[in-house]
């Protein structure tokens, strides 16, 4: 059977090295499935955090040969043969130990999000045509690794400003969710820092479940911020109307 | 000793945060109760996520001629009438309240042209009834628990794994933890407890199942003096992709012959029709599997020993709308595009239907304090369970137990936690690091190899005795196995709990699977080929008896007569 | 088995574990942009063969005081704000420009310059991208313009006929206006800024609208850079043609 070497990390929050283990390899194998070997057979310490290995739970990001992934998606017949695999944990996370970071912070940023609130008066009638656009907001495994790769976390830490593409994608879900109520513009605004995104685009190049994040959740998003607080013309308009489109639609 | 441990109250401790133990938080929490969620992983990555085809609700909402009573005949005649009937009928009655409350709570399901919940058929059901988005509804349903969770402020411990349940005076008390971060210990005080921590699926090589599925939480509650019942009874799903070994077991779900897939084998027959020419692909999971299993063992198989389920005759349009999950998984993990050419499938080991006994109304074990919830739990699906019924099972019967367990909390003033007990998980927990023995992987390994090939879809006296052998020899095997390295984040060492867990709950398996002489539902002896009228009349228990699993006998309680006219009723 | 342990990589700019070449990303948008850059300053202020018969360069137009009666530069300059601040503020552009000059981040999961202070669109100057819908509006007005300097392309003396400049002011148009209509903020404007179409009167329109400038916008990016070539290149023939280096070849 063929071989190949893998070339992983192993340490801590204070330090480690990248260690080769060789692994036979199978047709179809993925990467994830080279880690479970190592942990099988080379090493039973080495710390990977999955789930599913069906790629819907989001839990095995990494950076294999330097691009964030789901290493439960990452072929290894996609991958150069003739150098050793490179897998790291993910840059922008603390880390814990070998490939697990410490992403508890995504669970604090989303505890800032409104829930979903009923508009008054909802029939819970609704037109597919309404809910297409959320439902890929919502397609959404949490793997984090669009937060792993927003150069925004990753090179200039503003972890406490700025709350990363994924809280965008879900903000954009329960902002667009036809029967919500609430109103998150100015939380985005401040609070979640959507400003600090300058739409480089790297979260929808990594993200596994192909969401449009920056053109269809964070561009969108920014319009509605532009609606509220930069378009003096929709500003007075709103003013002039009153209460907003939204409590409108309610009625 | 206790002011050693990190120690947390909570009115109410769930174990495990998928849909049940999700859906039970936020019922104890709406009742008043301060609730604690202990989960293995980290939150929103439970196994309901894998969850494809949709949730079962008489919403009668494309078929208006649906209702409760035919999905309880329905559920019924899957579980081959081994079901508690009460589960069955409550869990009909409720599932559409359940979803309706879902979607209240910021779920958005596919809609139909009037823009109510769309449903979509099924295996086994008598119409159109699973509300569904796509193929993803599990991730649907978790989220917006999860999020409605968090928003109603349940404390959540991740990566923190549970190793024994404290007991006081007969009645649970609180739990023993530790967390997978850095291997510290944690001690739950609670007045009550909800087990949701889903299936054993690890046990066997090929499966659908996470690695999360390993039993533990029916092995708590045997430990701590509750009873098992149905223990036999392993659902294979009939379609698990079968090629490259990587994928194996990986689970293709039902929506697809629910969309109109069709079963061929290698020489392009349509076998269904063999086997049940009235429902064909959407026959029951059992017969499915059976019926895939014998096509292959009959030299009809597929290249990889599978069977071709076909969906590449629908516009593709319409696939990649209805199975996006199911397109990806074949094109980047097998090179198959389903919308031009046939899958591979064959069966993999998918669902426990039995778990722990529970009374139907409430879900406490026959252990006072003790709760459980979802897979976990036994009674609802009897010998089979059909599909789409798991995910209104968790919302039903998570609700119910959440709701009773934070009743009896408010009845209920905390037990003193007992050291020994504590000292002993600890003394337990840490022996690997000291023993002499072999990596828990190899043991793994070779449990998984025996349950595939002697306790898997036929099953004989012959190979459950040699399973059965097998066990023990690998019981003392675990008990010596050793880890590497610390107490920071080491798989290893985690395994050995589990390995643990496995190990009673396949042991329990076995000895059910040995006593039932009859094929039932998704348990078939190739040696007892038929049904059994007294079997069908009884349960069977397991249960703890000086640290030896014992299987007892339990009699069906007689169904009352509105219920037994419901199931006469177009019979 | 287990080899021996390899030293972490550093951190800074340009660090990454990427195999790939991903500064391939950057030269062609740096090269393509820059130079149109460059070609866009010298022409705005060469104030000259920006005409020929029919023809008038989309840098002119719509051309103002050529006479120099109260404005004594490039009348180029009076009007080139309006299509640049468009593109300026472009949400592709943005994205472009990001990457190839201010190299922030270069590529993704590749290092930046370390210790760099960064305030992303919240502060001036790049806080100013929130007018982008305003550039849209007088970017719609210049569109007028222009379809008129396309359709008079076609007439040489009053009398009907077809040159090389026709047509590729035409193709240029063409291409501006598909461009124009592919913005993200048309695209909310027109019904992405609604939450629910089948509450609203005009919904379903709305939501047609909505959907076909999304088909257009899902091709921004093709259409920014088509549309920017066009227009240079109608501009250099018109100059190369006023300048009298080449002939403008009547078809009809």
């Amino acid at each position: 059977m063929a071989e190949t070497v893998l070339r992983v990390f192993r340490g801590d929050a204070s330090g480690g090295a990248l260690t080769d283990y060789k692994v036979p390899v199978a047709p179809g194998m993925v990467v994830l499935d080279a880690l479970h070997y190592i942990q099988g057979h080379l090493a039973p310490d080495l710390a990977v955090r999955w789930n599913c290995k069906a790629g819907k739970c989001g839990s095995c990001s990494a950076e294999v040969n330097g691009r964030p992934r789901l290493t439960c998606k990452t072929r290894m017949d996609e991958l150069p043969k003739d150098e050793p695999i490179v897998v790291m944990p993910m840059k922008s996370f603390p880390k814990i130990k070998d490939l697990v970071t410490d992403v508890s912070w995504n669970y604090r940023v989303n505890k800032k999000i409104p829930p979903f609130q009923p508009r008054p008066g909802a029939d819970w009638k609704i037109s597919q045509l309404d809910v297409d656009r959320v439902q890929e907001f919502r397609k959404c495994i949490e793997c984090f690794l669009c937060q792993n790769v927003c150069h925004v976390l990753r090179d200039h830490d503003k972890k406490e400003q700025f709350a990363g593409p994924r809280f965008f994608v879900r903000v954009a879900g329960l902002e667009m969710h036809p029967l919500d109520g609430a109103n998150r513009v100015g939380l985005l605004k401040d609070e979640l820092g959507l400003g600090f995104c300058n739409i480089t685009k790297c979260c929808t190049e990594v993200c596994p479940e192909s969401i449009h994040i920056t053109d269809n959740a964070i561009i969108p998003l920014k319009e509605r911020v532009v609606d509220e607080f930069y378009d003096p013309l929709t500003m007075l308009f709103r003013k002039m109307r009153g209460p907003s489109e939204k409590r409108n639609q309610a009625g | 000793m206790t002011t050693n441990y990190e120690v947390r109250e909570h009115d109410v401790l769930i174990i495990g945060a998928g849909g049940a133990g999700l859906r039970a938080a936020i019922e104890a929490l709406a009742q008043g109760a301060s609730v604690g969620v202990v989960c293995k992983s980290l939150l929103g990555k439970a196994h309901t996520v894998m969850a494809e085809g949709g949730i079962a609700a008489a919403m009668a909402n494309v078929d208006p001629a649906d209702n409760w009573k035919v999905h309880f005949r329905d559920t019924m005649s899957g579980g081959k009438f081994l079901n508690n009937w009460r589960m069955a009928q409550l869990h009909a009655l409720e599932a559409p309240d359940r979803v309706r409350e879902l979607e209240q709570w910021g779920a958005l399901f596919d809609r139909t042209e009037n823009g109510a919940i769309l449903q979509r058929a099924f295996g086994g059901h008598t119409f159109k009834r699973l509300c569904h988005v796509g193929d993803r509804t599990g991730l649907e349903l978790i989220r917006t628990l999860q999020d409605r969770g968090v928003q109603q402020g349940v404390d959540c411990y991740m990566e923190c794994t549970v190793t024994r349940l404290l007991v006081e005076n007969g009645r649970f008390a609180g739990a023993f933890a530790y967390w997978r971060e850095n291997g510290r210990f944690i001690v739950f005080k609670a007045k009550a407890v909800v087990i949701a921590t889903g299936g054993i699926g690890k046990a066997w090589s090929v499966t659908s199942n996470s690695w999360e599925y390993t039993g533990d939480g029916m092995a708590l509650a045997y430990e701590a003096g509750a009873e098992l019942m149905d223990m036999e009874f392993v659902q294979f799903h009939p379609t698990g992709m079968v090629w490259p070994p990587g994928v194996q077991g990986i689970l293709v779900t039902e929506a697809v012959r629910g969309e109109g897939g069709i079963l061929r084998n290698k020489l392009g027959e349509r076998f269904m029709e063999k086997y049940d020419p009235k429902r064909m692909e959407l026959s029951t999971r059992d017969v499915v599997a059976r019926s895939i299993y014998t096509e292959v063992r009959e030299g009809r198989g597929t290249e990889h020993g599978g069977a071709y389920l076909d969906i590449s005759h629908k516009p593709a349009e319409y696939v990649k709308k209805k199975l996006p999950s199911m397109y990806h998984q074949f094109k980047e993990l097998a090179d198959v595009d389903i919308t031009k050419e046939p899958m591979e499938v064959g069966p993999t080991c998918h669902y426990m239907m039995g778990g722990i006994r529970v009374e139907a109304e409430t879900g406490q074990s026959s252990m006072p304090g003790i709760f459980a919830a979802g897979e976990c739990a036994a009674g609802l699906h009897g010998a089979n369970r059909l599909g789409g019924n798991s995910l209104s099972d968790l919302l039903v019967f998570g609700r119910r137990a959440g709701m009773a367990a934070a009743a009896l909390a408010k009845q209920t003033a905390y037990s003193s936690l007992d050291n020994a007990q504590m000292q002993n998980a600890e003394r337990e927990l840490l022996a690997p690091f000291s023993n002499k023995g072999e990596s828990p992987y190899a043991i793994h390994r070779d449990l998984q190899t025996v349950m595939q090939s002697l306790v898997g879809i036929y099953r004989n006296a012959e190979d459950l005795e040699r399973a059965l052998n097998e066990l023990q020899m690998f019981k003392a095997r675990a008990a010596a196995a050793t880890v590497e390295g610390s107490r920071m984040y080491n798989p290893g060492w985690h395994l050995v709990g589990e390995l643990k867990s496995m190990l009673i709950i396949a042991e329990a398996v076995t000895k059910s699977a040995m006593a039932r002489t009859e094929s039932r539902g998704a348990h078939s002896r190739i040696d007892y080929p038929d049904l059994d009228k007294a079997w069908g009349q009884k349960h069977n228990i397991i249960v703890q008896e000086n640290g030896e699993v014992v299987r007892r006998e339990l009699p069906i309680p007689p169904m009352p007569d509105d219920l037994k006219e419901v199931l006469a009723a177009q019979q | 088995m287990a080899g021996t342990p390899t030293p972490l990589p550093e951190a800074g700019l340009g660090a990454t574990l990427r195999r790939d070449s991903w500064w391939t990303e950057l030269v062609p948008v740096f090269i393509l942009l820059g130079g149109f850059g460059v070609y866009a300053t010298w022409r705005a202020f060469e104030n000259a063969y920006y005409s020929w018969g029919p023809y008038l360069s989309p840098f002119y137009s719509p051309l103002i005081d050529p006479q120099h009666h109260w404005w004594p530069l490039s009348p180029a300059l009076l009007v080139l704000a309006g299509p640049l601040g468009f593109r300026a503020t472009c949400y592709y552009y943005r994205k472009a420009y990001y990457r190839a000059f201010f190299l922030d981040p270069p590529a993704c999961a590749v290092g930046e310059p370390a210790n760099r202070k960064y305030h992303g669109e919240t502060a001036f100057p790049f806080i100013l991208q929130n007018v982008h819908r305003y550039f849209f509006y007088l970017a719609i007005i210049f569109l007028v313009f222009l379809w008129h300097d396309a359709i008079k392309g076609f007439f040489f003396d009053g009398q009907f006929g077809i040159g090389v400049g026709s047509l590729i002011l035409l193709l240029n148009i063409i291409l501006l206006s598909i461009y124009t209509l592919s913005c993200h903020s048309l695209r909310h404007l027109a019904g992405g800024k609604l939450d629910c179409f089948s509450c609203v009167s005009f919904g379903t329109t709305r939501a047609a609208a909505w959907r076909g400038f999304s088909f257009l916008n899902e091709r921004h990016m093709q259409f920014a850079w088509a549309s920017l070539i066009s227009v240079g290149s109608a501009d250099l023939y018109i100059r190369l043609v006023a300048s009298g280096l080449i002939r403008d070849l009547r078809i009809l």
